[in-house]
């Protein structure tokens, strides 16, 4: 490379009339076809294995039972008799899992938000004595693996009388996102120009209304990339809602899929719509959401 | 539900009102109540119970007599432990490095391509489901059926084998077969998440030093070997550290595919068995601080390569 430093003073590269890339130039040197391929195939064995237990959801359970899902393209039989046998009062009554899992997220989701984003403030545009040390500790308990917390927390839930309640899971789901909430709240925060903050102090704006009126509207991109983390998260969580949840009443749907998968694990036909059921949700948000959920992706890691 | 949105957002109405009366500059008692409700909630929620868990590993089954270090002793002697520590050691060598492999490679391989953002999404769609759900598509890839007349595959693995002229395997009661195929289901859920970060990272590189290199006649390879590479070095180990930390915490991929039977234990999910079935409450505190401890190293390097880059 010693040898290429003073080739970059000429600026070849502008005149360029395509933008370049080290990986796109790399591959187009490379045999094309090949690397078309190598792509084509990762692509694929990436989405066969939902895309058989899609097409398994709608086919009848003797089919499911007696054939492999490829021969849906020779021998094409439909039915919605699965979605409906995952949703009967008798069965195994998903509709309710699903309504438990909404219940469970959706405080799990407002209420650290709420409470990382005033922290966060404080930590960006505060001076109080301690503040250093004490942001470094929120940062670090980040390391904690929630196993740690788990049994403690529960002796402490039953002690408090709140065992077998929501209670428990949105308070341990609320706890367990401050660290990474208040750390990727405080990033973007600090990013406000301080110009910003100061002209509206000169207005005689106190805290409050400075959070509200010029820190809010330019939050909005990080509450939405950490509330999408946080939804998936919570949504998708089984070890959390396992511990404290333990009767049905309170269980989100990954619970009752994971135990229908011990019980029942050859009854493909509802294990295959149930699986379907609870991807709904979080595919809608992912895909809906993308562009802030990737940037959140972002933010948290590469810049660290 | 609406009970607790409303009880939260009392108590944050009631923290900004008590904000908005203090008067003047005193940002001392305006940052205290901005923090009172995170801080309560945090030493509560999380170091109270960590530091609690880390006692309790000092105790036997039912926490009330101290045995020292009796329980530490038994994960790294007892037969069955050892296979747990070894599944674990499996995972974490394997995943990390697999996933990142897989997403850097598919990161450049669509980069600049038609449909770039729809291939991408393919393999970006596993991150939003589900472990469980992950874990019941891969079963049915596994799923085995006795070779016998009038008996088809349905699980596509054995299907290809058969179809390849072998005999169909009980894959997931194989050992140790079995962990490196639970393994895959980590694999396909978090190469996404690489691919990511990466492809990210490979689009910042200037265009200048791109350019300069290709000048200078280096070849493909020597482009990402030399250029590409070290561009995203810093990439590179955040999303490594990050996919080993997630890979030591696995939980829900061994209890729903296995259950942690037929030697495919691995540390986190022994925790949730000895801690909550066998209620063993204090070995499952002990694993907890195990798995805890093997957790520090891997954030540590990983906040060292980030100070050095910055440096």
């Amino acid at each position: 490379m010693t040898t290429a430093a003073p080739l970059t003073t000429t600026p070849v590269s502008k005149s360029e009339a395509h933008k370049l890339s080290a990986a796109a130039d790399a591959k187009n040197r490379l045999t094309s076809p090949w690397a078309s391929l190598a792509a084509v195939v990762i692509a694929v064995l990436w989405t066969i294995p939902t895309f058989g237990l899609l097409i398994s959801s709608f086919r009848p359970e003797m089919a499911i039972k007696r054939t492999g899902w490829w021969t849906f393209f020779s021998d094409p039989e439909v039915t919605l008799d699965n979605y409906r046998a995952v949703f009967d009062d008798g069965g195994i009554n998903l509709a309710d899992f699903f309504l438990n899992s909404l219940v469970i997220t959706i405080p799990s989701v407002v209420i650290p938000l709420c409470l990382a984003s005033l922290a966060a403030y404080a930590f960006a545009w505060m001076n109080f004595p301690g503040k250093n040390v004490l942001f470094i500790a929120i940062f670090a308990l980040q390391i904690v693996p929630l196993q740690v917390t788990l049994v403690p927390l529960l002796q402490l839930y039953v002690k408090a009388g709140l065992n077998n309640t929501f209670w428990t899971l949105w308070l341990s789901h609320s706890t367990f996102a401050l660290p990474l909430a208040i750390y990727l709240l405080h990033n973007f925060i600090k990013e406000v120009p301080a110009s910003l903050i100061e002209a509206a102090r000169i207005d005689g704006a106190g805290h409050v209304s400075i959070f509200f009126k010029v820190l809010l509207p330019l939050l909005v991109p990080a509450l939405a990339a950490f509330g999408i983390f946080q939804f998936l998260w919570v949504w998708n969580d089984l070890l959390v809602s396992l511990t404290f949840a333990g009767s049905p009443e309170i269980s989100p749907m990954t619970v009752q899929l994971s135990n229908l998968s011990g019980t029942r694990g050859t009854a493909w036909h509802l294990l295959s719509a149930g699986a379907f059921v609870s991807i709904i949700v979080p595919v809608t948000v992912f895909l809906l959401l993308q562009r802030y959920f990737v940037r959140g992706l972002l933010a948290g890691s590469v810049k660290g | 539900m609406f009970a607790a949105i409303l009880l939260f957002t009392a108590v944050v109405g009631l923290v900004l009102f008590a904000a908005s009366r203090v008067s003047g500059k005193r940002d001392r008692a305006v940052a205290a109540l901005y923090l009172l409700p995170t801080v309560l909630m945090l030493g509560v929620g999380l170091l109270y119970p960590g530091v609690r868990t880390i006692y309790q590993s000092f105790f036997d089954a039912s926490l009330s007599n101290f045995i020292g270090l009796d329980n530490y002793t038994k994960i790294f002697t007892d037969a069955e432990q050892l296979i747990v520590l070894r599944n674990t050691a499996f995972w974490v060598l394997v995943t990390p490095f697999a996933a990142t492999g897989i997403g850097l490679l598919y990161a450049i391989l669509v980069d600049k391509a038609r449909m770039e953002s729809f291939a991408k999404a393919l393999i970006f769609l596993p991150m939003s489901i589900s472990f469980v759900a992950a874990s019941v598509i891969w079963k049915f890839m596994y799923e085995y059926r006795p070779d016998q007349r009038n008996v088809q595959q349905i699980g596509l693995i054995n299907q290809v084998i058969v179809w390849l002229g072998g005999e169909p395997v009980q894959l997931l009661i194989e050992s140790p077969l079995n962990t490196f195929l639970l393994i895959v289901v980590m694999i396909w859920i978090q190469a996404g998440f690489a691919m990511t970060v990466l492809s990210a990272a490979i689009k910042a590189i200037p265009d200048d030093i791109i350019e300069a290199a290709r000048l200078d006649g280096v070849g493909p390879w020597g482009m990402f070997r030399f250029v590409t590479l070290p561009a995203i070095r810093p990439a590179v180990v955040v999303v490594l550290t990050t996919i080993a930390i997630g890979t030591l915490k696995v939980f829900d991929i061994v209890q729903t595919m296995t259950g942690g039977r037929f030697d495919t234990n691995v540390i986190a999910n022994e925790f949730y068995s000895q801690s909550f079935r066998s209620n063993d409450k204090g070995l499952g505190s002990a694993l907890a601080v195990v798995l805890f401890i093997l957790v520090i190293p891997i954030v540590v390097y990983n906040i060292r390569q980030l100070r050095r880059s910055e440096a």
